[in-house]
């Protein structure tokens, strides 16, 4: 007769081989390697929770410690490698094979292992394609997760920053797997229970508060007034023309510009009420002024935001806070918002080519993509209608007698120009030769050139909605990639008609004047303005105050 | 250090242009512009001072399409650079332009 529980036999084993190192749910700080020790079994698909902000630092440390003779060939299936613990565990022969979704800081470091053959990269995914991998064909055996705090029970207490835990730890718990928790604080009540104790087995207080990255802090100080330029150039372009009421921003000094038009240029255009009232964002410092000047009626968030704690918490009508008043954040639940709920998306990239394919890869870096993919692609399974969505639709499809249907904006944002006078616009994408150096199977590309739908660059706006050959939407791009090869290459009477036709747009097209075009624009100035912009509740992180 | 001289004709001289336009700053990134009157006998003249050496024929691309945008004769431009890149340059140009042949603002 078959066994139909294998799974549950063999975590029952585990948990036995861990029972004299707990007291109840809660493990000895000390003992947390022995703890690793006694479940994890070579082989294992492991989950450690990396995030973008919130890290499981310490148990990342003690995995790093474990005896590789006895722990080995794991195979980690985690969103982001942020700690150089996330590639320890490679050196050290602990793990051998990795999917993931974003490496920023690890990047370079990552390429060179996979180059020496130290890592076996299974792909690179979108959070929500990692995400729904947990569910069919990577479901973890082990999870590694951060919280604030658990009470004897095992209910954690993320905090403003739950991002990833809730799926993680679904997807573990339900297909009988360990999960073990790190906490800053063991505490007899929690203030909300964020994960169920059920779901929880192994609860250890972590020596120092988990480490939290303030990933989407822009010094307005460092905006530019090119980037007020293409900011202006967004709202009167963009934003007014579609009439944008659901979006999400990428990170970046380009789109934190656009945040701090909304209470100035965009108010004296007349636009408050009629864009940007609900978004799928991180709290960025950035939106204060646009929320206390009453543009923004929702925020839902993926993580939240060093120093905006309290911010939040004064202002439960925009924010999703729970009944202890600290932020509630799921970064599954908003990728799938930003996907489907959202009629734009825009951000910035590294390279674009002929085609509008974007690419943020470089050689010798493996960085990922995390959320822009989910964000910065049409959502071919939605049919609610909104008349921005609508109206992209019909650009995209006029005269072409198809069945009608929408489309989501996808705005890729550049300079032509990065620092040290890169061009943003190539022929070729670096992408592919980081694909063949790589052994990829694919060029990273982290927004397709089908998916994009504008391209804004100081020049003006490319609108590739309105192009109807491959040719003219290479002149589309083209006509706004100012004096870079890919610019003076151009076919300069085919841009003139485009221009014409309103497929590229300038800034005198648009009546904009490019005298307002000064850092007087923005509605803080430096980040000192910002935290007077909140009546002093919002706490900067300590690098980002120079007063 | 790098000097440039550029100079258009065919444009047309401004109504009682003002004594002088200067904007920008000279930082790394940046440049200053200055806009005078100057009798030229019709000609733009623009001159560059430059710190990032070899970009000739950029600063000839950016300056024949801010010509075209401003036709203006009896000119002098004077630039100082300090590696800005060709959007900074363009937008500066445009707004010393504008300042100069008093357009008004929205």
């Amino acid at each position: 007769m078959r066994d139909w529980n294998l799974q549950g036999r063999n975590r029952d084993e585990r948990l036995a081989r861990a029972a004299g190192l707990a007291d109840g749910k809660r493990v000895a700080t000390a003992d947390a390697r022995a703890l690793l020790e006694a479940v994890l079994e070579p082989g294992d698909r492991v989950c450690l929770e990396g995030n973008n902000q919130k890290q499981a630092d310490f148990l990342a440390r003690t995995l790093a410690s474990v005896d590789p003779a006895r722990v080995n060939g794991l195979h980690m299936v985690q969103s982001v490698l942020a700690l150089p613990e996330h590639l320890d565990v490679f050196e050290r022969g602990i793990a051998a094979k990795l999917d993931f979704s974003f490496s920023g800081p690890q990047g370079a470091r990552l390429a060179r292992m996979v180059a020496d053959g130290r890592i076996a990269i299974g792909a690179i995914h979108t959070y929500l394609e990692l995400f729904g991998r947990y569910f069919v064909d990577l479901t973890p055996r082990v999870s590694l997760v951060a919280a604030q705090a658990a009470d004897a029970a095992g209910n954690l207490y993320t905090g403003p920053n739950t991002e990833d835990t809730p799926v993680i730890v679904e997807a573990t718990a339900f297909k009988r797997g360990i999960v073990i928790a790190q906490v800053n604080e063991l505490v007899d009540s929690v203030p909300r229970v964020d994960i169920p104790g059920g779901w929880v087995d192994f609860v250890i207080q972590s020596p120092t508060p988990h480490y939290i990255e303030p990933l989407f802090t822009r010094d307005p100080a460092q905006i530019s007034e090119i980037q007020v330029l293409m900011a202006m150039m967004a709202i009167k372009g963009i934003y007014a023309e579609y009439g944008v009421q659901r979006l999400n921003h990428g990170i970046g000094f380009d789109t934190a510009a656009i945040e701090l038009l909304l209470p100035t240029y965009a108010e004296s255009l007349g636009l408050k009420g009629k864009i940007c009232r609900h978004w799928a964002l991180n709290p960025h410092p950035a939106l204060i002024p646009a929320i206390e000047a009453g543009f923004v009626e929702s925020v839902h968030s993926f993580g939240s935001e060093l120093g905006m704690e309290a911010y939040i918490r004064a202002r439960p009508d925009v924010f999703f806070t729970g009944a202890d008043g600290s932020m509630r954040s799921n970064r599954a639940m908003c990728q799938a918002a930003g996907h489907y709920a959202c009629d734009l998306f825009i951000g910035s990239t590294l390279q674009i080519d002929l085609a509008g394919n974007s690419s943020t890869a470089t050689l010798g870096r493996i960085a990922g993509f995390g959320g822009a993919p989910n964000m910065g692609a049409d959502a071919r399974g939605r049919r609610h209608a909104s008349p921005a969505w609508l109206k992209a639709g019909r650009e995209a499809r006029e005269g072409g007698g198809q069945m009608p249907r929408g489309q989501k904006l996808v705005v890729q944002m550049v300079e032509t120009f990065r620092e040290h006078m890169q061009p943003a616009f190539v022929e070729r994408l670096d992408a592919w030769e980081l694909a063949e150096s790589a052994g990829m199977e694919l060029p990273p590309v982290m927004i397709y050139g089908d998916d994009v739908t504008h391209i804004l660059t100081e020049e003006g706006i490319a609108n590739l909605l309105l192009c109807r050959t491959a040719e003219e939407r290479e002149q589309a791009i083209r006509g706004v990639a100012g004096y870079t090869p890919v610019g003076r290459g151009r076919d300069r009477r085919m841009v003139e008609n485009l221009r014409d036709r309103g497929v590229i747009r300038r800034a005198e097209d648009l009546g904009i004047d490019k005298r307002m075009a000064t850092r007087d624009l923005l509605a803080a100035r430096s980040v000192k303005d910002l935290v007077r912009a909140s009546g002093g509740l919002y706490d900067p992180p300590k690098r980002f105050r120079n007063w | 250090m790098e000097t440039l001289t550029y100079e258009y004709r065919g444009g047309r001289p401004v109504n009682s242009p003002p004594p002088s336009v200067l904007v920008g700053v000279v930082g790394s990134g940046n440049l200053e512009v200055l806009v005078e009157p100057a009798p030229l006998g019709g000609l733009c003249r623009v001159e560059v001072q430059t710190a990032a050496v070899g970009f000739g024929a950029t600063w000839q691309a950016v300056l024949d399409d801010v010509f075209a945008r401003h036709p203006l004769a009896d000119v002098r431009i004077s630039i100082n650079d300090v590696g800005a890149t060709p959007a900074v340059v363009g937008l500066r140009l445009d707004q010393a332009l504008d300042a100069f042949a008093g357009g008004t603002q929205p």
